[in-house]
This record gives C-alpha cells, sequence and structure tokens, in this order.
C-alpha cells in the first residue's frame, strides 16, 4: 500500500488506536512507520515546494519535491495532485523518484579519470577534465579533419569523433549539444530516439 | 503523438499494437481505461499476454514482426466491405491522385530497385500533372492508376487466410478485431491506435506505423479528438531531443543536414523548399528559408550575414545517400575510424544491438567522455567481462551530472508539451547539468581555437557561445530564448489579412514562427519552438492553467504545445469541407464563417469549401492531403510485408523478397546471421518492466526498484518448457548466433506457439534492462543477443523479431 501525503492524512486518526494496541503485544512496525510519516507530514507543512517533471518515459508526470527551507536538502518527493495528466499519481519508477536524489549513495560527485591502460578511477576537478578532454578533441578533431570527400565536395566534417546522448535532458541541454556537435563539424551524432 | 495523452480519453476503439501500456506507459494507460469506462473498445494485438491485455477487452497474439500483414488485411477488409469514411478519403486524402503510368508493384518489389545497392529510383513513383503542374485527379476513385484503386489492388493480396498463416492469428481473431476497429469509419466515431517501440524496432518499423497511418485516413481518424496515431515513447525527454535533432540526419526542428552535393545555401533551399501549384495547398514548407536561415544565425549570430551564404560552408556535410546512425557510429568504431567518443545520459553498451560488438569497437577508442548521473557499462567498458584494462588504451572521463529535478529547464512530452522544470535543490557534489558541462568543454576547445587556429576553425571561433551567467552557470533562460529566436535588428511585421502592424525592437523574442525570415532579421534556435515565449518574453512553458473549454481534455493554457500551442495536429481534418465539426459531441473545431474556434487550427485560413481562400487540411504536406500513397519512404509508398531479418521461415508468403529489399546489410565479421536456422528454432522479442527504465542504467541503483526486479529472466511459453524440460526458476541460458544471455527461467503461460504456414513456431522473450555492472549478478545485456540491422528508414534497430534457441546450463 502506498500512502499519499494527502490519503495519509484521513488516516491519522488509526495511529492513536495504534498506539494502545501495542501493549497488546501486537506488531508495531506498521504504526512506526506511520508515525514516521507523520514527522514528514509535519515537514511537509513548513517546506518549500518546487513542482519538476519525471524523469523516466515521455508521459510528462508532474511532481512535487518537498524542499526543506533550513538545509534546502529535498526530502520528499511524490506526484503532483494538481497536474493535469497524472492527477497526482505516478507509476513504481515516478514512486521511487527520491532515489534519485543525493540519498542515493551511488550518485556521481566527483569528476572521475582512467588513465590509459589504467585499473581504476582516480578523482580529479574540473579544471583538468575541461583542459585535457579540450586537448585530446582538438588534436583528434584535426588530425581526421575532412575539407573535401572523394568527389572533391567541401564537407568540412569530423568524421573520427561520434557523439551519443541524451533523451534524458533538458530541452535546453539538447539544443547545446547539437549546436555544439554541428560547431566540432561531427556527423556521426545520435541519441536514444532509435533504440 | 498527434494527439497526446489526456486524448485518449475521447476515443471510442483504441487499438494498443506494438505497445504493453499498462507496465510501461501506466499513467497513460489511466486515460485509456478512462476511455474504456466510458463504453470505449480497448484491443490488443501483441505476441504476448501482458497486464495490457488482462485489462483490455480482448487480446490477440501474433507472431513478432507480422504487423504489416496483420494491418495489411485490415485495409482489405476495409475496402472491400466499403467501411472507409468516403468524404473524407475523397476530399483530405490523395486518394483521387493519378499515379505515374510506370509505377507498378510484381513479387514484393516496387518499379525501380536496384539490387546491388539495395535501392530504389523513385522516379515512377510519381503523381500525374495537368497542365499548371497539379496532381490529376479522378474523383470519381474509378481510374485504375488512381491512388485508391491502386491501394485497393496492392493489399486484395492480403486475405484472412494469407493473413492468418503468416501472423498466427486465427481468421476469427483477425476478423474480430477488423470489424471492431473499422466500426470508427463513420463521422462520430473515433478509433485510436497506440504504439511503441513494439512497432518501431523493426526492419520495417517506420511502414508498420504507415500502414496504421493508412488505416486512420481510410477511416477519417487522423486530425480528431480521440484519434491519431500516438507513439508512447519511452523516454524523459526523447520528444525534445528528437525535436533538436541529436540525429546525423537533421538540425534542430527537423530541418535537413546538409548533403555534399548541395554546395551552395541557394542549392540547399531550392532542393529542400517544396513548391505547390495548387493554390488550395497551404504548402507551409514553403517558409523553409525562413526557418533554416535564422537557424544559423542562431549559431553564428552576426558572423552570419548574406555575403558569407549565412555560415553555410562552415558547416558539415554528409555524403549523399548515407547514414551515421548508432549502427553506422560502432561500426565505424569497431574498423578503427572513430577516436574520439561522447556518451552522454546513455549506456549504449548495453543498449545498441549485437552488444558484444559495441564493446569491443569501444576498446578502440583513444578517448571517451561521459556524463551521467551514475556510472555505467559503457563507461566502465575498459574493466568489463572478458576485458583486461592493462591492455586498453583509452583515456576515459566519467563526469558527474545534475538530476533532473536539480537544474530548470523545458522538457518535452510525447503529446508535445513543452513543459517547465524547477530547480529543487543543488546537485550532490561537483556535479552539475549536463548543459554546463557542454558549455564548459566547448569553451575550452574554443579558446584552443582562437589560439592556435584550426581546420574550419571559424565554424568554432564565431560560434555565439555565451551561455553562462555572470557566476559562471548556465544560463538557461537565454538558451531557451535563443532557442525561441529573437529579431537581430528593429522590425515592422504587417499582416494584410488582420491589417495589423507591430513594431518589434532589436533583440526582442520572436512571438511566433510566422515572423522568421530569411534575410537574416530574425535568429531562432528551433523554429518549431517559436512561440514558447512572448514578444515581452513571457515563458509559455510555465503555463499552469487548468481551463478547459473544450471539455476534451486540451488544456491549452498547460504548458506550451508545438508548434504554435496545437494539441491535436491536422485538426481541420475533424470539420466537413464547411467547416462543421463531423462529430458535433467532440467539437475540436468549428468555422463560424469568420474563423475557427476550438484548438488551435491547422493555418488560419478557410475550410477549402472557400475556393479563392480556403486550403486542404494536411498543411504541411506539399500537396496539402492526406498521404495514403506516400513516395517518401526508400521501400515503397505502399507498405509491403517481409520477412525479420532472421525469421523462422525460409520464404516470404507473400513474395520472392524474403527480407524488406531496401535494408542496410551489415558486414564486419562479428555481424552473423542465422535465419530459418535448426540451431535457432525460437522467435524472440525483448521489452522492458514497470520497475525498471531503458537499460537499467538509472533504476539498478535504486534499492526499491531493483529488490522488485533483481534479475534478467527469459519467459517461456509452457508448451515449449515441457518439451525443453526446463522448470519454472531453473538457471537456463538464451543464445543466438552472437552470443548467449544467461538468466533464470519463466515458465509462463503467457506466451502460446503460433501457427505460421502449417508449422508450430515458439516465440519467448526477454527484459532489455540489466548490465553486467550492476548488481553483480543481475545478468548481464540481452543485446549481446540482438542482430546489427535496423528499419530501412530509421535505423531503428529489430530488436522485437530474432531468432535464438533456448538452453539448459
Amino acid at each position: 500500500m502506498q500512502i499519499t501525503r494527502r490519503g495519509f492524512l484521513t488516516m491519522t486518526g488509526a495511529i492513536g488506536g495504534g498506539v494502545a494496541l501495542s501493549s497488546l503485544g501486537l506488531n508495531l512496525n506498521p504504526t512506526r512507520a506511520y508515525a514516521d510519516e507523520l514527522s514528514k507530514m509535519d515537514r511537509i507543512k513548513i517546506a518549500k515546494q518546487v513542482t519538476t517533471i519525471c524523469c523516466y518515459c515521455s508521459v510528462g508526470c508532474g511532481l512535487v519535491c518537498s524542499v526543506d527551507k533550513a538545509t534546502g536538502k529535498i526530502f520528499n518527493i511524490e506526484g503532483d495532485a494538481d497536474h493535469p495528466i497524472n492527477e497526482g499519481s505516478l507509476c513504481a519508477k515516478g514512486a521511487g523518484f527520491f532515489d534519485l536524489t543525493e540519498a542515493n549513495k551511488h550518485r556521481l560527485t566527483k569528476v572521475l579519470y582512467r588513465k590509459p591502460y589504467g585499473t581504476e578511477w582516480e578523482e580529479k576537478d574540473w579544471d583538468f577534465a575541461l583542459e585535457r578532454m579540450a586537448r585530446l578533441i582538438k588534436d583528434t578533431r584535426d588530425k581526421g579533419f575532412v575539407k573535401r570527400n572523394a568527389k572533391g565536395e567541401l564537407v568540412n566534417r569530423c568524421e573520427n569523433i561520434g557523439h551519443y546522448g541524451s533523451s534524458n535532458v533538458d530541452n535546453e541541454e539538447c539544443w547545446l549539444i547539437s549546436v555544439k556537435s554541428r560547431a566540432l563539424g561531427l556527423v556521426y551524432i545520435d541519441h536514444q530516439a532509435r533504440v | 503523438m498527434t494527439n497526446h495523452y489526456c486524448d485518449l480519453k475521447n476515443a471510442d476503439v483504441i487499438l494498443i499494437m506494438g505497445s504493453n501500456a499498462a507496465e510501461h506507459h501506466p499513467i497513460a494507460f489511466k486515460w485509456i481505461l478512462r476511455a474504456k469506462e466510458k463504453g470505449a473498445k480497448i484491443i490488443h494485438v501483441d505476441p504476448r499476454y501482458t497486464r495490457t491485455s488482462a485489462r483490455c477487452d480482448f487480446h490477440v497474439p501474433l507472431r513478432s514482426g507480422t504487423d504489416i500483414a496483420f494491418l495489411g488485411g485490415m485495409i482489405n477488409y476495409i475496402l472491400e466491405n466499403n467501411k472507409h469514411f468516403k468524404d473524407y478519403v475523397l476530399n483530405y486524402t490523395n486518394a483521387s491522385f493519378i499515379v505515374d503510368s510506370g509505377f507498378s508493384f510484381k513479387d514484393g518489389l516496387f518499379s525501380g530497385y536496384d539490387a546491388k545497392k539495395r535501392k530504389y529510383n523513385k522516379d515512377t513513383w510519381a503523381f500525374e500533372k495537368d497542365g499548371r503542374g497539379v496532381p490529376r485527379r479522378d474523383m470519381t476513385l474509378a481510374h485504375p492508376r488512381s491512388v485508391f484503386q491502386l491501394l485497393k489492388k496492392h493489399y486484395s493480396r492480403y486475405t484472412l487466410d494469407k493473413v492468418s498463416s503468416i501472423t498466427g492469428v486465427t481468421k476469427e481473431n483477425l476478423l474480430k478485431v477488423y470489424e471492431i476497429y473499422a466500426s470508427t469509419g463513420v463521422p462520430d466515431k473515433a478509433g485510436t491506435e497506440c504504439y511503441a517501440l513494439g512497432w518501431t524496432h523493426h526492419t520495417v518499423g517506420s511502414q508498420n506505423i504507415r500502414t496504421m497511418s493508412i488505416i486512420q485516413l481510410l477511416l477519417g481518424n487522423m486530425g480528431i479528438a480521440g484519434g491519431g496515431i500516438n507513439a508512447l515513447r519511452g523516454e524523459p525527454n526523447v520528444q525534445g531531443s528528437t525535436d533538436h535533432c541529436i540525429l546525423y540526419g537533421n538540425l534542430p526542428g527537423y530541418l535537413k543536414m546538409l548533403p555534399a552535393s548541395l554546395g551552395t545555401l541557394e542549392k540547399y533551399l531550392h532542393k529542400y523548399t517544396p513548391v505547390s501549384k495548387d493554390p488550395q495547398s497551404a504548402n507551409y514548407y514553403s517558409n523553409y528559408p525562413n526557418f533554416f536561415v535564422s537557424f544559423l544565425k542562431s549559431l553564428w549570430d552576426d558572423k552570419a550575414t548574406r555575403n558569407n551564404d549565412f555560415g553555410y560552408d562552415w558547416m558539415p556535410k554528409i555524403d549523399d545517400g548515407k547514414a551515421y546512425s548508432t549502427m553506422h557510429m560502432f561500426d565505424a568504431m569497431y574498423a578503427g575510424k572513430i577516436k574520439g567518443f561522447f556518451a552522454i545520459g546513455a549506456d549504449p553498451a548495453v543498449s545498441t544491438p549485437n552488444s558484444n560488438k559495441v564493446r569491443k569497437a569501444l576498446e578502440n577508442l583513444d578517448w571517451l567522455v561521459g556524463e551521467n548521473i551514475f556510472n555505467n557499462e559503457t563507461y566502465e567498458f575498459w574493466r568489463g567481462p572478458g576485458v583486461d584494462p592493462t591492455r586498453i588504451k583509452t583515456e576515459c572521463f566519467l563526469l558527474p551530472a545534475s538530476a533532473s529535478m536539480e537544474k530548470e529547464g523545458s522538457q518535452s512530452n510525447s503529446g508535445r508539451w513543452v513543459q517547465w522544470k524547477y530547480k529543487a535543490a543543488d546537485a550532490p557534489g561537483d556535479a552539475i547539468p549536463v548543459g554546463e558541462i557542454e558549455i564548459k568543454i566547448l569553451a575550452e576547445v574554443k579558446k584552443l581555437y582562437e589560439k592556435e587556429g584550426g581546420p574550419n576553425a571559424e565554424a568554432i571561433v564565431n560560434l555565439k557561445w555565451d551561455y553562462l551567467d555572470n557566476k559562471g552557470h548556465m544560463d538557461v533562460l537565454k538558451v531557451a530564448q535563443q532557442v525561441n529566436g529573437r529579431f537581430t535588428k528593429d522590425t515592422v511585421i504587417e499582416d494584410k489579412a488582420k491589417k495589423t502592424r507591430t513594431e518589434f525592437k532589436k533583440g526582442q523574442l520572436v512571438p511566433t514562427f510566422g515572423m522568421l525570415k530569411d534575410d537574416g532579421s530574425t535568429a531562432c534556435g528551433n523554429w518549431i519552438m517559436s512561440g514558447s515565449f512572448t514578444a515581452d518574453s513571457v515563458n509559455k512553458m510555465k503555463s499552469r492553467g487548468k481551463e478547459d473549454p473544450t471539455e476534451l481534455g486540451l488544456f491549452p493554457n498547460w504548458s506550451f504545445a508545438w508548434p504554435v500551442n496545437r494539441r491535436i495536429l491536422y485538426n481541420r481534418a475533424s470539420c466537413d469541407v464547411s467547416g462543421k465539426p463531423y462529430n458535433p459531441k467532440r467539437k475540436l473545431l468549428e468555422w463560424t464563417g469568420e474563423k475557427w474556434v476550438g484548438d488551435v487550427p491547422d493555418g488560419p485560413w478557410p475550410p477549402m469549401a472557400d475556393k479563392a481562400k480556403g486550403k486542404y487540411p494536411f498543411i504541411m504536406q506539399r500537396d496539402g492531403l492526406g498521404a495514403l500513397f506516400g513516395p517518401g519512404m526508400v521501400e515503397g509508398p505502399f507498405p509491403e510485408h517481409y520477412e525479420p531479418l532472421e525469421s523462422p521461415l525460409e520464404k516470404n508468403p507473400m513474395s520472392s523478397q524474403r527480407i524488406n529489399p531496401a535494408v542496410e546489410i551489415f558486414k564486419s565479421d562479428m555481424d552473423k546471421v542465422a535465419s530459418a536456422s535448426d540451431k535457432f528454432p525460437y522467435v524472440c522479442t525483448t521489452y522492458s518492466c514497470t520497475e525498471h527504465w531503458c537499460t537499467g542504467a538509472l533504476t539498478r541503483w535504486q534499492a526499491w526498484l531493483l529488490e522488485a526486479m533483481p534479475e534478467l529472466y527469459v519467459e517461456i511459453g509452457d508448451e515449449l518448457a515441457k518439451e525443453l524440460k526446463i522448470k519454472n526458476g531453473e538457471r537456463i541460458k538464451v543464445t543466438s548466433i552472437r552470443g548467449e544471455a544467461p538468466c533464470v527461467a519463466m515458465v509462463t503461460k503467457r506466451f502460446k506457439p503460433f501457427q505460421v504456414e502449417g508449422k508450430t513456431v515458439h516465440q519467448v522473450g526477454l527484459p532489455f534492462n540489466y548490465g553486467w555492472l550492476f548488481p553483480k549478478d543481475g545478468g548481464d545485456s540481452t543485446n549481446v543477443l540482438t542482430p546489427t540491422v535496423g528499419d530501412a528508414n530509421t535505423f531503428c534497430p529489430e530488436y522485437k523479431a530474432f531468432m535464438v534457441n533456448v538452453e539448459k546450463l
């Protein structure tokens, strides 16, 4: 059973009863879970609410992130009841959206670099990575640049660098990717639309 | 989608074919069930019985890869039984056009085929024209070379017996679907189709969809509430990423990539600006030069001038007729021709067909740049199964990115709603948005070219690339406004029809793409997004009004829908030639005598009964009408059944052409094929599940979801399992000629054997959500099994029909 914030409000009356029953030796775990939800409820009431759109399929469901004003951290994400498509409901993936936040210990948080023939990643900073990547991009592009094709037609293209992705970044980012790729002269350009 | 998600509730019949909507698009399915609650019939046609089937009125199993045969039979049924919507077909489609006398179709091939090149010369796939250059028409539809008669003849071959034998669907089931679906060919009924990857992942994927488009035109289901063809797409912004064309063949807004043979801007615009001599055809693409030149201006700003063809020479150009899709990219990488690679928010080592070849290809790279929120199998290819890192030279960068709710920007759903999302929190650690990473990488490259120069350095040095704010972060509004477009000088726009004159200042935003110009006075990153802001910079993507004046669920004040906030495409076809709604119960649009009211119409012109000012409804088509005859496709103007590259049949029952004649064959030593082979006797398909998303590259890292769906399995029908003595839960392996996938057997009643051409054919299926990196015991990608082959038009790989064996360990 999934407890939504609104659904939960109507259930809070049952909690007092649950506590009373504990002295009879009944399993209290569900009651504790409700109590945890209750404290989250109080936090939600005073939280900043920020709307977003789901990052899985392309139905475009609305979500509300509750952000703790003191820490700036997201502590709850749920379906946006005001959204005309999902009307507050979500699928299993959308309902688990919170596990994409920094609370997930698997999130990448550092620039990682693997040197040629290396066996591990090394942590680096942005300056190192940007400078090194720019050098590699320019050297590769300049070395393989095709000014004219076999027929002698002017083509100004870079065939030795490929680009893949992404359909899970925002429109403005997609446009920047599209433009960056063309400015570099890439022609092997593709993303998940085909898969 | 021609329509949008909330509109599904307006349908009377919904055919779900090529999709498992209940599991993969649960919230879309809510709208399908809402139609059902109101009495709509819901039909599921799919090889496997799924949760979608369980909630539909009935399920019809068909063999993977035979959709065109199934739908071709429906076209035959509609025409034989006179079920088409006559008024619509006559007025709104090219049924009456007379086709060139040289056009023919014989034994699976259309006229103009070159077997050596595996390509067609399409010269005869054309219409006869009258003295004015307008397509000749026979309004009685009786002419033997009319599109209508040719269509009838073509699909008369798709008899019930034939279709049943190819698809494995019983004749009773065929008739049941045909009758119910064809019942929507009347003015007051709407039928819609929902598809997903189950239709696109075939060597005939585009033609699957086109066959349905023909049915929708015959039944008058295009452009109406509750109608259309609706792709339930699978990634959050796959609509937007396609609109912005991170694709080899197109530029933002579906403008054509420049072919090498078109050496000047003039030649290019001449080729891609369609001309219609028919005064009633709006031929909206006659505005092509305005969109294209404005795009070039968005790249190079003041540096793009009329004198340098707005930078046309700086653009890369592709060789004519050559494709550069994912499969081509990995083929070139495997051959050692690609040295550097960006993999952004993606896991192609898992998602690309013939993954073993892809993983070998990655070993040839000098460098790889990854940008993502989690690690994945692509970024770690250098220590994948059987790979010795100390022998891999590739220099790898894995850059931490912000998650979706940690950045501001817009996302487009399949219904073309462009919705604004807000930043809820900072990303953890050093993570920044992908857009910001991209800006910073190219800015660094730009510095090098400014200092050192290099080939075609102008393209980089002159690029407008000032999208960081004064704190050094991505200025998302600045990018969004560049995409929308702005005036590059003070401009006056006169509208003669409305008798208005509007002044715009330099720098002001262009409020609609109708105002874009080909003279350099406007810059616009993507014309279809023009109008996402008002001239005064009001961001319409942020709109959250829930008014619904038509009561059809259009929600015109919620977000922005391209183009120009139109919610249902081709909507003028919902009215008769005088502009009166065909279905008064679902009034999408109506002509008052002065103007259209309802949805944003497909152009302001009067309906076509007004011979002086009226226009045909399909304004993006050169001829203004729905294309029953579609010469744009590479394998023929009418869809034809061909077997998948790998099939259980030695021969195509329809013709001597076993596979799609226009499909490209990849020939590397790792591209092996085994069709109609005893070693690989079972048809296989791949799919997803509710708890995982795509390769699982985001969802496998989430404990809640992983616990629900922990590892790779294969679904095997109980009859086949009995034959092979395989028990439910047993660890087995699925093999193809390209690789093997160890997995758990799920013995199920959901797959039933098919009777095909007199023999029993079994089909199995696996999810595609796993990879070796995490979880360690979850199994690897099912794409080690799939072949490198794709649709002849789009190069979507054939993941949905290939041949395997199922073996005990």
